[in-house]
């Protein structure tokens, strides 16, 4: 092994199919791009931080949404920001918190995902993909004490149970799965207080996009950090959906038509749709 | 004190050069045909699980004879540097010439350095956007590299199969038109001229096809290539 510009040893290790652990052998710098020295918290402060992101389980698949705003402190640093992407053909993920550790982290979960599936000639399980993101996060964690922290909820449709899945993490990596629908983000609270009453199981993909532009909608009505839907600038939510032929997002056109059917109902009845209280 | 033979330089060289084809002429043949809508890959292969051929990266795949752990090492270290190069900088920064580059070197090193060559042959190609932007490396044991057009053959007969692709391909060639072409090179391969018929149990066919939005590469099931091969 002489030759300046041959390979080194390091991409002939057997056995091996982890991006994220071969990033570490060969460029550590790189491999911790995501990760990084912890800063102090005044930088902290000045990163932009991303909002709210829901999801919800359906007849087919799942659906996941997220509105289009980035704040630092009080200041809208984007308005239209994307918080949803899809990880791999089966799976999205959607990311509240600091927005640059964040996207970082999906870049890295899109090559880890793709770089197995290439070495492996197969897929990981929906499973499998959960607890490579867990690990991805917990790397993170000196950045999270120093108020950097990317909480991501990542869903997707499980070739093997037929159905979609739903997970959610905390910051020291903790993976849970979620039943039928979940939020994260500063408007989460809204957000998951408007998907209880309107999330059914039987739902269609149009009735889930539904639900998760009406608790966005939600979310954007209590929490100063989340955008509604910007009509002028014809600004909507990222809505995908993946179910059993996989991820695809939906086209502006039919977000919009989702868009404007919530913001005629509201003119209504600016709430939302009330659930039934008798019977 | 006993003194080493003295061996000179061509003669080790050839030595290992007949070692790594003897190696390689013991496998079955891989073809790879330039179609009009990507590229084409064709394996004489009765596993469907160990392939011969392989997606790389976006635009980019593989494809390769010889001895197995070998090609597969390569394979992998393939995918190793076009994921970190596109993790590094930007998913466009990976191209068929510097994948191509680095094998040549790394194959090069082990044919003089190494206690034995690989005997192995690779193909690696990458689709553009249009047939003038498509590119075929053919690269042997010793780290030459070949840009190929049109076609390449790699394996045990490859001569009289290239001898019949090279009669019959042309510009411009459908899938289908591709893919009967690739088959009834590789049925060419006893050197004798009768010639084998081979089915969908015996192949492993694949595309890089331009088309697709990000990830050009697809493997083909054996029945599709029952239904491309009826047309």
């Amino acid at each position: 092994m002489s030759s300046p510009h041959q390979l080194p040893s390091a991409f002939f290790t057997p056995g091996l199919s982890s991006f994220l652990d071969f990033a570490t052998t060969v460029d550590p710098a790189l491999a911790q791009r995501s990760q990084g020295a912890a800063p102090d918290v005044a930088v902290a402060s000045s990163a932009p931080h991303g909002t709210t992101i829901v999801a919800v389980t359906y007849l087919d698949g799942v659906v996941m949404a997220g509105d289009r705003r980035a704040t630092v402190g009080t200041v809208i640093a984007q308005r239209d920001i994307e918080k949803v992407f899809p990880a791999d053909d089966f799976t999205c993920i959607g990311i509240a918190g600091s927005a640059g550790v964040a996207t970082e982290l999906v870049r890295l979960l899109q090559v880890e995902l793709e770089h197995y599936e290439k070495i492996e000639g197969t897929q990981l399980s929906l499973d499998g993909k959960a607890n490579r993101l867990a690990t991805m996060i917990r790397n993170n964690l000196p950045m999270a004490f120093q108020g950097l922290a990317a909480i991501p909820l990542f869903a997707g449709f499980d070739l093997h149970a037929r159905r979609g899945r739903i997970f959610s993490y905390d910051v020291t990596g903790g993976r849970y799965e979620e039943h039928d629908h979940y939020s994260v983000g500063s408007g989460s609270l809204f957000a998951r207080g408007a998907l209880k009453k309107l999330h059914n199981p039987g739902m269609t993909a149009q009735e889930a996009a539904r639900v998760c532009v009406e608790a966005l909608w939600d979310a954007a009505d209590d929490d100063s950090a989340t955008a509604g839907p910007d009509l002028a600038r014809g600004i909507y939510p990222v809505v995908a959906l993946v179910d059993a032929d996989g991820y695809r997002r939906l086209d502006d056109a039919a977000t919009g038509e989702v868009v404007h059917a919530v913001v005629t109902s509201r003119r209504q009845r600016p709430d939302g749709p009330a659930a039934p209280t008798t019977g | 004190m006993t003194m080493p033979f003295y061996v000179s330089p061509e003669q080790l060289m050839k030595d290992r050069a007949d070692f790594a084809r003897k190696g390689i002429a013991r496998g079955r043949s891989v073809v790879v045909v330039q179609y009009d809508q990507g590229i084409l890959f064709v394996a004489e292969n009765p596993s469907t699980s160990l392939h011969k051929i392989s997606e790389i990266y976006d635009r980019i795949a593989f494809a390769a004879v010889g001895k197995y752990n070998e090609f597969e090492n390569l394979r992998v270290a393939g995918i190793r540097l076009a994921d970190l190069r596109g993790y590094s900088y930007d998913r466009r920064d990976v191209t068929g010439r510097g994948l191509a580059n680095a094998y040549a070197q790394t194959l090069g090193a082990i044919f003089t350095t190494e206690p034995k060559p690989y005997e192995v042959e690779i193909v690696v190609a990458e689709v553009g956007t249009d047939v003038d932007g498509d590119q075929v490396f053919r690269l042997t044991y010793d780290g030459s590299v070949a840009d190929e057009h049109g076609y390449a053959v790699m394996g045990g007969f490859s001569e009289s199969i290239n001898g019949y692709l090279g009669e019959h391909y042309r510009d411009g060639l459908g899938l289908e038109q591709a893919l009967r072409l690739a088959v009834d090179g590789l049925g060419r391969d006893s050197g004798g001229g009768e010639t084998r018929a081979l089915d969908s149990s015996q192949l492993e066919v694949a595309v890089l096809d331009r088309t697709r939005p990000r990830r050009a590469f697809r493997r083909i099931r054996a029945a599709e290539i029952d239904a491309l091969l009826r047309t």
